[in-house]
């Protein structure tokens, strides 16, 4: 049951960043990339991380998809019909890439035979996952704001600064 | 979860990270390679979460919150950059832009 239900999430993930990838049209291509973080989403779900599913869902299939659509609609329409589809060199960068992943996939299905992680039980998941109260956000909550308080606001003043940043890119006159 | 282990995440992550990085270098589109981008940003979140499951341990999924914060950073100011070329250059293909070349 539930290993169909990875494959069926693997096959959206992966359907929707190929078609991304492959299409003509900018905006469709912001569409399929919506349908691909979706179905990171629904993984993260099966793994039992709601929290990350949820901020997934908020901040990927959210917020920066409205920000491509915002730029896709900034930049005008005839010089996107304009640029040549494919580098001139796509047929080595896509070989090479084909090498690079059977490489890892090679390493991966190699090395499963000698390592075979268990699954975790459900018991000793909920008691790491869950351990405050019962649930995800809660433990994640408690974590994030006792034992890694430091990279927390190191991380929100790296978000404050790159905010300004932006603005001051995107700015008429610097 | 019956037949499905730590290796097939792994090697969906893999495929995933290897499409964004054929988007990255086939496309000519500035966009649309920031776009590639942030999917192999998520191949990394899967990995980070998967292990997170496995071991179990909470740590891989404290660390994909900070994944993604700086992967929204790095959107912001990319995507700002776009619009400041794109003022300047009037061009969003990748080959124009090469004032820095010697």
């Amino acid at each position: 049951m539930s290993s169909a239900a990875f494959y069926l999430i693997s096959a959206i993930i992966l359907g929707g960043a190929l078609a991304m990838i492959t299409s003509r049209s900018l905006v469709r291509s912001v569409i399929w990339m919506v349908v691909s973080f979706v179905g990171v989403g629904a993984l993260f779900l099966l793994l039992e991380a709601e929290f990350i599913a949820a901020v997934q869902i908020l901040v990927y299939a959210g917020g920066i998809v409205v920000l491509f659509l915002f730029v896709v609609m900034l930049v005008n329409l005839d010089e996107l019909q304009r640029v040549e589809y494919l580098h001139r060199q796509w047929l080595p960068a896509v070989l090479l890439i084909c090498l690079l992943l059977a490489e890892l996939g090679f390493m991966m299905w190699a090395g499963a035979g000698d390592t075979v992680v268990p699954l975790p039980d459900q018991d000793q998941l909920d008691a790491v996952l869950r351990s405050v109260r019962g649930g995800n956000v809660e433990t994640i909550g408690m974590t994030l704001y006792t034992d890694y308080i430091l990279p927390f606001e190191v991380v929100s003043v790296l978000l404050l600064v790159a905010m300004i940043g932006a603005i001051y890119l995107a700015k008429e006159r610097v | 979860m019956d037949g499905v282990g730590l290796n097939h995440y792994l090697l969906l992550s893999a495929t995933l990270f290897a499409i964004g990085a054929i988007g990255v270098l086939v496309r000519r589109n500035v966009i649309l390679v920031l776009m590639s981008l942030e999917l192999m940003f998520n191949a990394a979140n899967i990995n980070l979460v998967a292990v997170s499951y496995f071991r179990p341990d909470l740590t891989g999924q404290i660390f994909s919150i900070f994944t993604i914060t700086v992967a929204a950073a790095e959107i912001t100011v990319g995507l700002g950059l776009v619009i400041a070329l794109f003022r300047n250059k009037e061009a969003i293909n990748v080959d124009e832009f090469n004032l820095l070349k010697g």
